[in-house]
């Protein structure tokens, strides 16, 4: 178990890097896959067996592949940055101290902490998934249909605000004609149009 | 006691020798899916189909897959080589993988008719099918031409608005066996398998699938007659097999999901339990493959921009009033 462990993070963290240091923005999506793969092997071993499965399905399934759409409309044929990025401002570098600083301190507290695995916490362990066990699928959406209803109904609405903001925003801003009046208009164009066009 | 033969290692043992017995029987089922369907294709179109290598032509597979092997293995100069040479195999592997899950017959005790016996068995089928996508999409655009570039976009589009309509339409039936273990649903159809009940949610789920896994009449993906070949167009040889076998595979996996959810799985029917659980089972993904066939043979290509209207003014709403009507059903009738 520490063996696997170890190595999917290694394979997390090396996953990530490529992400951010990869020159085609392709390459990149491909080592997102891979991080998302991997994250979702980290959730079955924490027995966290719906998060796995809703991992894969929303954010490699849904998300990652409306990335992969644009890129390849908006990139394709376009040669990587020759020149490199730009030079790293000044502020950079006491910014990464400070990070370094705050990430020992979560290291600090997490060593101080073990986390627990399931089932050294008391909870059953089982077949994954069955009910009455830690991360399954029915106890997951027992508790987000009960004691967190609210919230996940409130991150829904903001969703929806989110959706219809994005379509304000990039909509053209022609006021709304219903479909059939638009036809009736373009019909009388195009007759008044022949009719002119016969009177010549 | 020797560590090879310890109970744990006998169990790791018994799932390597699942997986084998399983890749052969996939591998060998997809080489005799193409045979039937092109004698099939070649009945309904007045000819013979393949009748040359062996008798009845039953040894074309082998020839074909001979000839994939032998042929040169091109990689275009403006590919991105890396991707280029991954797509195929995300496709492959991912459509392998599923059937780690999918049980096959009635579980004995002890023992079940499956790799792993998953309790979020549908959701891991449907997460792992949601990634080979990418196989199709990177391999379109790692090409680095035209075509496959156009193919492979419309993929990703077909994908994501399809999986929605077809997510809405398994959630039907996982609200009537109140269950996402795949061995739970089918005993839970025992005595009315859900085809009736989700009459709606089936007929969805078949449209959905054939155009999940691009088929005619939805392969706009590969559309011979506008995109030349579609994402696969500059793939040759062994590498273009991979696509092949892959798009194969996930016939019979969707063919696999629907005896599982809809058809009652291993259920007999009309009381003949004489023949066992797998043969009825492999019977009604039989039953659907055919449907599959007939479906290419029977309908012209619909145009693009009905694909997607179909896709989302048509069948995700039907599929959303499916969902709620269900759920209102189970609910007033607890």
């Amino acid at each position: 178990m520490t063996i696997a462990f170890w190595a999917l993070a290694v394979l997390l963290v090396a996953s990530a890097m490529f992400v951010i240091t990869a020159k085609k923005p392709v390459h990149s999506v491909a080592g997102l896959l891979a991080h998302f793969f991997f994250l979702a092997i980290t959730y079955f071993m924490l027995s966290a067996e719906f998060l796995a499965v809703i991992q894969l399905i929303v954010y490699s399934g849904a998300i990652l592949m409306l990335f992969v759409f644009v890129i390849a409309l908006l990139s394709s044929g376009v040669a990587p940055f020759s020149v490199g990025p730009d030079r790293l401002p000044k502020i950079a570098a006491p910014a990464t101290l400070i990070v370094a600083v705050l990430l020992g301190f979560v290291a600090y507290g997490i060593s101080r902490e073990p986390i627990v695995l399931a089932n050294e916490h008391g909870v059953a362990a089982g077949p994954v998934g069955a009910a009455g066990v830690f991360g399954s699928v029915a106890d997951f959406g027992h508790a987000l249909f009960t004691t967190n209803l609210l919230p996940f109904e409130i991150t829904a609405f903001i969703l929806m605000v989110a959706v219809i903001g994005v379509i304000l925003l990039a909509g053209d801003h022609v006021p709304y004609v219903p479909t059939r009046r638009r036809a009736r208009i373009v019909e009388r164009d195009m007759r008044e149009a022949i009719v002119r066009a016969g009177e010549e | 006691m020797n560590a090879w033969l310890s109970p744990q290692s006998s169990l790791w043992w018994a799932v390597l020798i699942k997986c084998g017995v399983l890749l052969f029987v996939v591998i060998t089922s997809f080489a005799y899916a193409m045979l039937f369907e092109r004698k099939i294709i070649g009945w309904m179109q007045l000819r013979p189909g393949p009748n040359r290598v062996g008798p009845w032509g039953l040894l074309q597979p082998l020839v074909d897959a001979l000839k994939l092997i032998l042929k040169e293995d091109l990689t275009p100069k403006t590919a991105d080589p890396l991707i280029y040479r991954l797509a195929p195999f995300i496709s492959l592997v991912t459509a392998f993988s599923v059937y780690a899950v999918i049980p096959f017959s009635e579980p004995g005790p002890g023992n079940v008719w499956a790799v792993g016996d998953v309790n979020a068995g549908i959701l891991v089928i449907l997460a792992i099918t949601s990634i080979g996508v990418y196989g199709i999409s990177l391999g379109g655009w790692a090409s680095g031409s035209k075509y496959p570039l156009l193919g492979s976009v419309r993929s990703t589009a077909q994908m994501i608005s399809y999986e929605l309509a077809m997510a809405m339409s398994l959630i039907g039936v996982l609200i009537l066996a109140g269950t996402t273990s795949l061995v739970g649903i089918v005993n839970s159809q025992a005595k009315l398998w859900f085809f009736i009940p989700q009459f709606v949610g089936f007929i969805i789920y078949v449209v959905t699938a054939v155009a999940e896994t691009n088929r005619a009449p939805f392969d706009l993906v590969e559309a011979d007659a506008e995109l030349v070949g579609g994402f696969n167009t500059e793939y040759s040889g062994l590498r273009f097999g991979l696509f092949f076998i892959a798009e194969y595979i996930n016939m019979l996996t969707v063919s696999c999901i629907a005896t599982l959810l809809f058809l009652g799985g291993w259920n007999a029917v009309g009381g003949l339990t004489m023949i066992p659980g797998i043969g009825w089972f492999l019977l009604k993904v039989a039953f659907f493959m055919f449907v599959y066939i007939w479906l290419r043979a029977t309908f012209p290509r619909i145009r693009y921009d009905r694909l997607m209207a179909f896709g989302w003014k048509v069948l995700l709403p039907v599929a959303t009033l499916n969902l709620v009507i269900t759920a209102f059903v189970v609910a007033v009738r607890g």
